[in-house]
């Protein structure tokens, strides 16, 4: 476990390592680009304009002070003030990722829940519901996201009006955004379960609980499942990571509050810490899923404990 | 429709009649197989590798499977029509009142659940559980009664915790678990060491002396001569001889039973062929491309392979180093055949890596033709690598799926220099016995038998002088392994090649070894002449050895070779 918190972060230390050099290299000086943005259009600024926010951001220290600083600083927490925000990087992260997390976890769930009630019912039966299942997951695995998201958003808000247009982080309004997220996603874990599933499913454990007299939904259920998930299960800490990603996507499709708003914000206002922050904020959540799925490896094969 | 000569005064438990099964096929899997079994009686079904046995005894408890079409005239279960249920029914039957023990004892249990759990699922399902605290004590119990030790740890632990002859055992305490009438076992013995495979036919004997009705299905006639009153010899899906074990084993009357019999290797069979010699030996290899072995040896007339003082020891995942070879030495002269025998962790494995040179020893030394062989550096030793070649148990996960025979030979030939490729995988297919049309075949489309051959004919190829073969015949049918051990004993004969021949099969090694080196938990306990180590045993552990392996119990006249 300790060598597992020590990868963390590690991980944790590379990206922050990572953002800072890429901000160096890139175009243009940064104190004429904060003036730039903050007042909104192209100017000279002066000297002294330059001189105070170069001493303001310590731009005028040497790279290595700078970033002893910066990672001094981001090992307390501080992430630094958004340029164009003029709030700490940290409170305008925590006030926004509330509802990324609930999007997120909520498609991980809907998308594990669809594709194991597909792949018990479905899998190794010789009739047209199991073939319908194989090709549903075919399909669905195939939707790119936003697709899926502005059809429900067409058909299901504007033309019937089921659910709210505008986003909101009510439960009704993260239905569909979560269903967009999980759709796809539910069709790749399915397509991997089931493959495991039928391999499984002819074990010989199988048939040896069969002659004791189990049915076939209890052998499905009780023994075959298990083992089934496990591949698709060590695929979740990169799928959370993934939904993460494009929980930031669809809710500015939904326009839905969330970490999506502030990242396109602070891209496209060249706000250099608020991105840093969304990044390390991104390896920080990559990095619980992961142990999450560590954790639940654990707890479905207790092979690994004695091990 | 006959069925076996009955004591008419017990009504029999089951009675079977005309049962067919078919997988869609163009031949049927099982065809009009018929018996009736009383209480207290064992029905041995043999047979070799699609016979159909496994099928039949699958069909019993309605677990035939997938795209079966199964059609039987009778199928009774005390005196109840039992022919035609319904899953649901069938359940009522499965483990409560007849027990299955299923093939591959080693993968039977669910690997993520504790043992205790499986054996508790049968009273679980039939609602005969009780309080959890009744329950838990009930698998304890069960699990005592066939000799499991520790059976409170063993209830919590894993399956991989346990080993192979206690997982053999709680699977049978599964199947025992409801008390049924009838037990099946599907190969209960294979895949376990001879002296646990003895320890496991005594379980089942007492069960059967407890008045329950047993049908144990085998490739091993051994293992059946000894249990069965009653015996169903299939081929093909029909059964081809019926009877009692003494008649059938002791005169049988249908050449495919003789085949059989006579296939099995044994101190007996030594010098003899085991497989019908229709085929004539060896057609001897054209002699411009064979350099002879004693020739290359250059006049060096000591024993071809010595290793002397050999140690080798690794360290497991919890960092304790176990030493599996220790202090084996042993001599292999030009053209004998040595056996090596022991049961799994015995070190056998290891001590033919050690000759192979893929694991260098932590102390002693191997040498080859007197010269330094597991000392060199590797890059030294690879121009002579071709002198010392090797066949494993499973020739499939050694090749390239992909390829085809003739590539996977030829890619051997490459190597050795000898003879224009082509016509030289021609004649390597000729000397062990495979039609050169198979050569465009790729593996998958081989039998098992054939396969063996194509690795043999890969092995030869670099005309070793050394032939290391690790449990060679252990994944193949009697009659397929008697053919394969012909073959080694004819490419030994006529190339003059070394045979170390390694195996957990004692009557396997009896038949083939000129000399015998006994291991046990790394040291070699005994080594000498074949006949005097297994018929004269000197140390204990060689006589508790020979002691457990199971004879035929009636000796059957042996065709002259």
């Amino acid at each position: 476990m300790a060598r597992r918190l020590g990868g963390a972060v590690f991980v944790l230390w590379a990206t922050a390592t990572f953002t800072f050099v890429v901000q160096l290299f890139m175009p243009g000086d940064r104190a004429t680009m904060i003036i730039n943005t903050q007042a909104g259009n192209l100017q000279s600024p002066s000297a002294e304009q330059l001189a105070a926010l170069n001493a303001r951001y310590g731009f005028d220290d040497s790279y290595l002070a700078q970033y002893v600083r910066y990672i001094g600083d981001l090992a307390q927490g501080d992430l630094g003030i958004s340029y164009n925000q003029h709030q700490p990087v940290t409170e305008i992260i925590a006030a926004q990722i509330g509802p990324t997390i609930v999007l997120t976890l909520s498609a991980l769930v809907l998308a594990w829940l669809i594709s194991l009630v597909v792949t018990v019912l479905a899998t190794g039966r010789d009739n047209a519901w199991s073939r319908a299942a194989t090709g549903f997951q075919i399909v669905t695995a195939a939707l790119p996201p936003y697709w899926i998201g502005t059809i429900f958003l067409v058909v299901l808000s504007v033309q019937l009006g089921i659910f709210p247009v505008e986003g909101s982080n009510t439960l009704v309004g993260t239905i569909l955004p979560a269903f967009t997220l999980a759709i796809p996603l539910s069709g790749f874990l399915g397509q991997i379960t089931q493959d495991e599933f039928a391999r499984v499913l002819d074990q010989p454990f199988v048939t040896s609980s069969r002659t004791r007299g189990i049915g076939d939904l209890g052998v499905r259920l009780k023994h075959v499942l298990r083992h089934a998930v496990l591949p698709a299960v060590t695929l979740s800490g990169w799928a959370l990571g993934a939904l993460f990603s494009g929980a930031v996507l669809i809710e500015v499709v939904f326009s839905r509050q969330g970490i999506g708003g502030v990242l396109v914000q602070a891209t496209n206002g060249r706000d250099i810490p608020l991105v840093t922050g969304v990044m390390l904020a991104s390896a920080a959540m990559y990095i619980v899923a992961n142990l999450l799925v560590d954790i639940a490896y654990r707890f479905i094969d207790p092979r690994l404990k004695s091990a | 429709m006959s069925t076996l000569a009955v004591d008419r005064d017990e009504a029999p438990l089951i009675r079977l009649a005309g049962l067919r099964v078919s997988f869609g096929g163009p031949a049927d899997a099982v065809c009009d197989v018929s018996f009736a079994l009383q209480p207290g009686r064992a029905l041995a079904i043999v047979g070799e590798s699609g016979s159909g046995k496994s099928v039949t005894a699958r069909t019993l408890v309605g677990l035939t499977g997938g795209r079966a079409r199964v059609g039987v005239d009778r199928y009774e279960y005390r005196g109840r029509d039992v022919s035609a249920l319904h899953d649901r029914e069938w359940r009522r039957l499965r483990g409560k009142e007849i027990g299955f023990v299923t093939q591959d004892a080693l993968v039977s249990l669910d690997q993520l659940r504790p043992v205790g759990k499986e054996v508790g699922e049968g009273p679980r399902l039939h609602g005969e559980a009780g309080s959890r605290a009744q329950l838990r004590a009930r698998v304890v119990s069960l699990l005592r009664d066939v000799g499991v030790p520790e059976p409170e740890l063993k209830a919590r632990q894993l399956p991989h915790e346990l080993s192979g002859g206690q997982r053999q055992r709680a699977l049978i305490a599964a199947a025992l678990a409801l008390d049924p009438a009838l037990l099946i076992a599907d190969e209960p013995t294979t895949a376990l060491d001879v002296t646990i495979q003895a320890q496991v036919l005594e379980l089942l004997e007492a069960t059967r002396e407890r008045g329950k009705a047993l049908i144990i299905i085998s490739h091993d006639l051994a293992v059946v001569s000894r249990m069965a009153d009653d015996v169903l010899v299939m081929r093909y899906g029909e059964v081809v001889e019926r009877g009692p074990a003494d008649a059938v084993f002791g005169d049988p009357q249908h050449a495919y039973t003789r085949k059989l019999l006579d296939a099995v290797p044994s101190a007996h069979s030594r010098g003899a062929r085991l497989s019908p010699s229709s085929a004539p030996r060896l057609a001897t290899a054209s002699s411009d491309d064979r350099t002879h072995v004693a020739e290359r040896v250059g006049g060096f007339d000591g024993p071809l392979l010595r290793a002397t003082g050999l140690f080798k020891s690794f360290r497991g995942p919890d960092r304790v180093s176990r030493t599996v070879v220790q202090d084996v030495s042993f001599e292999l002269g030009v053209g004998e055949t040595l056996g090596i025998v022991g049961e799994s962790g015995s070190g056998k494995s290891t001590t033919a890596r050690l000759v192979l040179a893929l694991e260098r020893p932590d102390a002693g030394t191997v040498e080859l033709a007197g010269k330094p062989w597991s000392q060199l550096a590797e890059r030294e030793r690879r121009s002579r690598r071709q002198d010392v070649s090797v066949i494993y148990q499973d020739p499939l996960s050694s090749f390239d799926p992909r390829w085809p025979i003739e590539r996977i030979v030829r890619d051997s030939v490459d190597k050795s220099h000898i003879g224009d490729g082509r016509a030289r995988v021609g004649e390597l297919l000729d000397l062990v016995g495979l039609e050169r049309s198979l050569r465009h075949r790729r593996p998958l489309e081989l039998s098992g038998g054939q396969r063996q051959r194509v690795a043999i004919a890969r092995a030869i190829a670099v005309d070793p002088a050394v032939l290391v073969c690790d449990e060679p015949v252990s994944a193949l049918d009697v009659s397929i392994q008697a053919q394969v051990l012909d073959l080694l004993a004819d490419l030994r004969d006529e190339l003059g090649v070394s045979l170390l021949f390694i195996s957990h099969d004692l009557g396997v090694v009896h038949h083939l070894s000129d000399r015998v080196l006994v291991m046990k938990d790394g040291i070699v306990v005994e080594q000498g002449l074949a006949d005097d180590v297994f018929l004269r045993p000197q140390h204990p552990y060689t006589q508790h050895l020979v002691a457990a392996v199971p004879r035929l119990e009636v000796e059957a006249p042996r065709v002259a070779a």
